[in-house]
């Protein structure tokens, strides 16, 4: 896991730098310090403390009358919504395709570890308009939809389908490396003794990439909440309908309020702190399950 | 309980693992799979458990045919060569973990689990470790508990794939003796693969040798010890001196020189190969005589009760290595000098054909076993 190797480069650049044979002069420590600050300070810090200044600038009573308007609320639960619905998709979809890589040989394997990139690869925008292209009124589907009184494009559904392609890989490429690592003798110790299939999976798999897992549904719950463009083509920014909350920021600055605007925008940045504190949590729970394994033993009970 | 494999063919891709191969386990018997790295030994091992599917042939456990039944259902113990123990899960845990997986019907109570893992605890003398994850235990411990989770079930039959494989000397020496003694108070049918041939000669009550997917030899260890079946035998279960020449009556013509034969049972004339191990060689400094093969001494060795001389001999245009131990009086009497001229003289000479199909399979010897040797690929 990556935490694992965080603790471990920690300790070697320690021995790296005490070691006068690899010890650069103070100059450079300094100066690449600077450098390093001074980008987080300007690209990170600066922007995430303006969201903050800007969002409060009129005073509390805006700022919570811009959360509390209709609108914003909408936004909210259909952004909830979204995500309730496509960061469980992407959990299942992930573990299976990861145990598919992970566990078992078949043909086109490497194939299919390169198209789970491919959400990565591809812009947000174009993912968007696939699903336009597929269900869109002068789509592929189009008519037949049509026909049966099912909205897609410019609707919920749209929108899930969306967010589940753009945030697709985030479990997979967690678990894969993991699994992989871990091989298939724990399974088949496991299954020697009589597991079966699905005890197998529970007591033995599961309780080993729980700690990966949980990093890649937080990882992917964070973009599935704050994904705009693929989002962007598909929704038809009907308010109160299909915005969600980083679409409601785009029209609200686009209309001037950006006090309205910045709060709602601070509901997103607060989201991504939040998720930033569960992840380091995850990271060092699975270190310490790494070093003890003492955590997880409460699962097999 | 008896384990037979039948006509088992396993291929991995072009590369042929298991080449009809047919074996028999009596029951209650300690058996050794011994071999070089890739004979297909853990792979036989892997079928009889039915973690793996032979491509052809059966596997009968207790005369029944079991090769369609799965691996859940053979009740065998299984004891992987890194352990495979679960790692989150305390060492008590993982050896009640079979007792617990059962279906509800057979499952035996929360007490009774206890018990029997307390039990397993204590035969393999690691009770006071229970609550203890794998990862606080060492090598030793982990294989210990490994084979105490695989016994938890009772199973029919024991399979040990390279138990001692990733301990260091000391440890897998005690342990041997142990799983030693262990198999005498249950009893089991255990098959264990190795690549040590002391190990296997040491523990099991049979060795069955594995080359290139075939079976070379099985049979008591002393029996394949004295009496090799075949050249790859003869080198693999132990260092030999290799004499390459040509059938003379009862003589070994070896280049220029002649070594007595005992007994022969080949036509004159034929090329051969003689298998002479480095105990059975003598050193004669009389140069005069002429019994025997000239030899430079290179190198000697006096460790412990045996002294061990390594030896240049050149055959026309290759140089050839021989050893010989001697016992260490022996040698002092000698008083022998690095760079000194010795004759060697065979007490008794094992002969192959060089022709026959197994004498092909010599230039494949394992490097490791191989000291002498005369010939153009070794």
């Amino acid at each position: 896991m990556s935490a694992n190797v965080a603790a471990r480069w920690t300790t070697q650049t320690r021995r790296f730098e005490k070691n006068a044979a690899t010890r650069e002069p103070a100059w450079v420590k300094a100066a690449l310090m600077t450098v390093a600050l001074l980008f987080f300070g300007l690209f990170l810090l600066l922007p995430l403390a303006t969201v903050f200044a800007e969002a409060l600038r009129k005073g509390w009573q805006v700022y919570f009358a811009a959360l509390a308007e209709p609108d914003a609320r909408s936004a909210m639960v259909l952004t909830l919504l979204v995500a309730a619905i496509a960061v469980p998709l992407n959990l299942i979809f992930g573990l299976a395709a990861a145990w598919a890589i992970a566990k078992f040989d078949f043909r086109g394997k490497q194939l299919l570890t390169t198209l789970i990139d491919l959400p990565f690869s591809v812009s947000p925008v174009i993912a968007g308009l696939i699903y336009v292209l597929i269900f869109g009124a002068q789509g592929w589907f189009g008519p037949w939809l049509i026909e049966n009184d099912i909205k897609m494009i410019f609707a919920v559904p749209g929108l899930v389908l969306a967010t589940v392609f753009v945030t697709f890989p985030f479990v997979a490429r967690e678990l894969i490396p993991l699994m992989q690592a871990q091989g298939r003798e724990e399974e088949e110790a496991a299954i020697v003794l009589g597991a079966s299939g699905w005890k197998t999976f529970w007591y033995v798999t599961l309780p080993n990439i729980k700690w990966g897992l949980i990093y890649g549904v937080v990882l992917c719950n964070a973009r599935a909440m704050g994904e705009f463009g693929a989002v962007s083509v598909v929704s038809g920014h009907i308010r109160g309908r299909t915005n969600t909350l980083p679409l409601h920021v785009e029209i609200l600055y686009n209309e001037y309020q950006f006090a309205a605007a910045f709060a709602v925008a601070s509901l997103l940045a607060l989201l991504a702190l939040l998720t930033l504190i569960i992840k380091s949590f995850v990271e060092w729970q699975g270190r310490q399950s790494m070093h003890t394994s003492q955590n997880i033993s409460e699962v097999i009970q | 309980m008896s384990i037979r494999v039948q006509n088992i063919v396993k291929r991995f891709g072009a590369f042929v693992a298991l080449d009809n191969v047919t074996l028999d386990f009596p029951s209650g018997e300690l058996v050794g799979l011994l071999g070089p790295s890739g004979c297909g030994k853990t792979t036989l091992l892997r079928i009889i458990a039915g973690l793996e599917a032979p491509d052809s042939g059966q596997v009968f456990l207790d005369n029944h045919d079991a090769s369609t039944a799965d691996a859940r259902e053979r009740q065998v113990g299984f004891v992987f060569q890194h352990y495979a123990l679960f790692r989150h899960m305390t060492v008590f845990d993982n050896v009640a973990f079979g007792l617990r997986v059962k279906p509800r019907r057979q499952r035996p109570g929360a007490d009774e689990i206890r018990r029997r893992v307390q039990e397993l605890l204590s035969l393999v003398q690691l009770d006071c470790l229970a609550d203890r994850y794998p990862a606080q235990l060492s090598g030793g411990q982990r294989q210990r508990i490994a084979l105490a989770r695989a016994l938890a079930v009772e199973p029919r039959v024991l399979l040990l794939d390279e138990p001692f494989g990733a301990l260091d000397a000391k440890v897998r020496k005690e342990l041997r003796r142990w799983l030693r003694q262990l198999h005498n108070a249950l009893h089991i049918t255990s098959i264990f693969v190795t690549h040590d041939q002391e190990e296997a000669l040491e523990v099991s009550d049979r060795v069955v040798l594995m080359n290139r997917g075939r079976v070379e030899q099985m049979g008591a260890p002393d029996q394949v010890y004295e009496h090799p079946a075949t050249p790859f035998v003869y080198g693999f279960l132990g260092a030999v001196n290799l004499f390459h020449g040509r059938i003379n009556g009862y003589q070994l013509q070896v280049g220029e020189e002649n070594l007595p034969l005992a007994e022969n049972g080949f036509q004159s004339g034929t090329e051969a190969l003689g298998f002479v191990r480095p105990h059975e060689l003598d050193i004669d400094t009389d140069l005069a005589s002429r019994a025997g093969i000239e030899a430079r001494v290179e190198r000697v060795l006096a460790l412990g009760a045996m002294a061990r001389i390594e030896l240049t001999g050149a055959m026309g245009e290759t140089t050839c290595h021989y050893e010989v131990e001697l016992p260490r009086e022996r040698a002092a009497v000698l008083k022998l000098s690095a760079g000194q001229i010795v004759r060697l003289k065979p007490a008794r000479i094992r002969l192959f054909a060089s022709d026959s199909q197994s004498a092909e399979q010599v230039p494949y010897l394992p490097v490791e076993h191989m000291v002498g040797g005369y010939g153009e690929n070794i």
